[in-house]
């Protein structure tokens, strides 16, 4: 039982670290903030570096691995706080809607949620939508929205459906649309441990360096336990997702929609209480728009409602038990 | 990173699973919860079982009579012997889990020699005398007094928290052996027999209703210096070897109790009438069931990560207080949810009629037993700042 990374997935994580912290640094991600639009050029980057096509077929221009790379590439994606419709992409590209290196961008919804909320709908190529009877690919131009013009978090710009939302093509059936909603929940449980971690260390940062009576404020317990335990909400999330991740990739090893629950779960509660403790620890200054720690606990926020809230998956839980 | 057994820790598992399915069957009854001496017999008992079948000591080197198991194996064998409801260490715990690796580390030969196979048989019974009134997560503060005369030291002090004290045969304890050094440097660790002269143990009562704490009341009590395990006032450094042989197991089997727990109360609350129904019928009920499952199988999922880890960079570095302080918050969550589910049917620490509810209530205390024991979660908190995350440590308090 290796339940660790191998010496593959650790150079994979570097990579993708390095990615990020060259060409996804905050002043280069808060610039949707002004534009409003993805940057097509770091989007390509991301392409380029497979991180839509790992699990695709090599015969098809992917790297064949399993969902557990995934995780950890999205693990990184969600630390560095990178915009876009990632999760919708990754599963258009495993379902084969898209191809690994075309660089389209592909949101998804779930059919059936009300109000119907679209996110960074001016970029996209595609909409992928799933509902209990399969997946199918929707053409933006056949829906119609209205943008909101003040987005809860600010990288992610959203927009609501007003008109029906056409059936559109199918791509793949209900089993298929099972499965891509499990690799969803898991990616997206990636992601938000990503961000526990991110908003942990930036509260950590600033606590050693932030001076009150004389000294640094992490050196008192009730900072520093704030702090800790942010930390240990944060890895119980993260073995959660691998275990998540391991067990879709081999579901012998256990039961995949109780393992991916409490990735969910976890990961959506240790990222909201990460966000909003990291808020705190800034004090005053984490209550200011400028200061990044508001962005964790927003995008937190949004990733919890999205492939089954922590409340729907916890129901899930229980009647596994 | 996979979840699956090697085909070596397959055929682990496969000859543990065959060898409980043939032992577990043959037990005595267990014996009451407050009768010691039976205890002892019992526990004891099974502990020799585990010795004849070469599982004693599994996670001892075996150089010194263990199994030599890896830390995965040992996470195997807790796993395991959890789900099949075999005995707990009981009062065997002081002796396999502390005493046992400390001395196979730092003892004599003649040490290892007398002690070793004796604590792996169940011959002899151990407790621990670490804590006292007066120091407790300030443990190097401790105060109970080993004055040197000759070839012995002589004890007096006060310890606590000294589980089975009242049937043990050896205790491990801290004294200190300079009072004018500074507080980690003046102690030193000692076997000291338990039929030693002026040693008065009293039972205490635990909010669980048991009676395996004791406190322990040396008066001028002679241990010969050949018991002393490792140097003169090099104790504290020699307490701390013991706790690395966890290896990140520490709280393995407890964790896979929970998780089978909260699987029971699952069950119990379909079978709890409320109003019209049953406790299962309440919404609230079953997401708050479903939340502490998933916190639960993240902790499950956490000590297989932690192990794996540790083993391959061999360090296993602070990741047990991140699991333990997590586990600890989990605990005290589940007793919520238990309180919630059972209403007045956990209103006695006995089952209730034909609902199985004590061992329910009994895991609410136990939840306590991790945020209290062996380092409290406040201390563990603390070691996760200063240790994992680089946090300024404490200030020193002035001496008064």
């Amino acid at each position: 039982m290796a339940f660790d990374l191998t010496a593959d997935q650790r150079d994979l994580v570097q990579g993708m670290r390095m990615l990020c912290t060259g060409r996804f640094r905050l002043d280069d991600v808060r610039q949707i903030e002004r534009s409003g639009r993805l940057d097509r050029a770091g989007w390509r980057e991301l392409v380029q570096a497979g991180v839509f096509g790992l699990r695709v077929a090599e015969e098809v221009g992917g790297l064949g691995l399993g969902i557990v790379e995934s995780t950890l590439v999205f693990e990184e994606l969600g630390r560095h706080l990178v915009p876009g419709p990632l999760v919708g992409t990754e599963i258009a590209t495993v379902c084969g809607l898209v191809t690994a290196d075309a660089g389209h961008i592909v949101g998804v919804v779930d059919r059936g949620g009300a109000p119907m909320v679209v996110e960074h709908f001016a970029d996209l190529d595609r909409i992928l939508v799933l509902d209990p009877t399969g997946v199918w690919s929707v053409a933006p131009s056949d829906v119609s929205v209205e943008r909101i013009e003040r987005p809860l978090d600010p990288l992610t710009p959203v927009s609501r459906v007003t008109g029906p939302l056409p059936r559109g093509e199918q791509v793949g059936d209900a089993a298929a649309g099972r499965q891509r909603w499990l690799d969803g929940a898991v990616l997206t449980s990636a992601l938000l441990v990503g961000l526990a971690q991110a908003a942990t260390d930036l509260a950590v940062d600033y606590a050693k360096q932030r001076e009150q009576f004389g000294r640094p404020i992490a050196g008192f317990q009730a900072v520093k336990h704030l702090l800790a335990d942010m930390q240990a909400h944060t890895t119980a999330a993260q073995a959660a997702v691998y275990a998540a991740a391991a067990t879709l990739d081999d579901p012998s090893v256990g039961d995949v929609a109780r393992a991916v629950a409490a990735a969910k779960i976890t990961s959506g509660q240790a990222a909201v209480h990460a966000g909003r403790d990291g808020i705190q620890v800034h004090g005053g200054m984490g209550f200011t728009w400028e200061v990044p720690a508001h962005l964790y606990l927003k995008r937190a926020q949004l990733l919890n409602t999205t492939f089954g809230t922590p409340d729907a998956h916890a129901v899930v839980l229980a009647e596994r038990l | 990173m996979d979840l699956r057994d090697s085909d070596a820790e397959a055929a682990f598992r496969a000859t543990l699973r065959t060898w409980m399915v043939a032992a577990l069957p043959a037990l005595p009854p267990p014996p009451s919860p407050d009768d010691w001496p039976a205890r002892r017999v019992y526990d004891t008992a099974w502990q020799r079982r585990l010795f004849e079948a070469g599982y004693a000591g599994i996670h001892w080197p075996a150089a010194y009579g263990g199994g030599g198991a890896s830390p995965i194996e040992h996470l195997i064998f807790l796993e395991e012997i959890e789900r099949a409801g075999a005995p707990e260490l009981g009062v065997n715990y002081v002796g396999q889990n502390h005493a046992g690796p400390t001395i196979a580390a730092e003892g004599t030969d003649e040490q290892r020699a007398f002690h070793l196979r004796r604590i792996l048989t169940g011959e002899n019974v151990w407790c621990q005398g670490f804590s006292e009134p007066s120091s407790g997560s300030d443990l190097a503060s401790l105060r109970t007094r080993a004055v040197d005369d000759g070839d012995s030291y002589v004890l007096s002090g006060q310890k606590i928290w000294t589980s089975n004290g009242h049937v043990a045969d050896y205790c491990e304890i801290l004294v200190r052996t300079d009072p004018d050094a500074a507080k980690h440097k003046g102690i030193t660790w000692l076997i000291m027999a338990m039929d030693s002269p002026g040693i008065d143990v009293r039972p205490l009562r635990t909010i669980a209703g048991s009676t395996e704490f004791c406190e322990m009341f040396l008066d001028e009590v002679r241990v010969p210096k050949t018991n002393r395990v490792g140097a003169e006032n090099d104790g504290w450094r020699v307490g701390n070897v013991t706790l690395s042989f966890e290896r990140g197991t520490g709280l393995v089997r407890e964790v896979v109790r929970s998780v089978e727990i909260v699987r029971h109360l699952a069950e119990l609350a379909r079978r709890t009438p409320r109003d019209l129904g049953t406790a299962w019928d309440d919404a609230g009920t079953r997401r708050e069931l479903g939340y502490v499952a998933a916190d639960l199988d993240a902790i499950w999922a956490l000590a297989r990560h932690n192990i794996a880890v540790g083993m391959r960079t061999g360090s296993f570095g602070f990741s047990g207080s991140l699991l333990k302080s997590r586990y600890a918050d989990v605990l005290h969550r589940l007793a919520d949810v238990t309180m919630r589910v059972l209403d007045r049917s956990g209103l006695g620490l006995d089952d209730l009629g034909d609902l199985p509810t004590g061992r329910q209530l009994d895991h609410t205390f136990f939840a306590f037993m991790v945020s209290i024991a062996g380092g409290t979660t406040q201390i563990q908190r603390n070691i996760i700042g200063e240790r994992v995350l680089g946090l300024p440590r404490e200030p020193a308090w002035p001496s008064i």
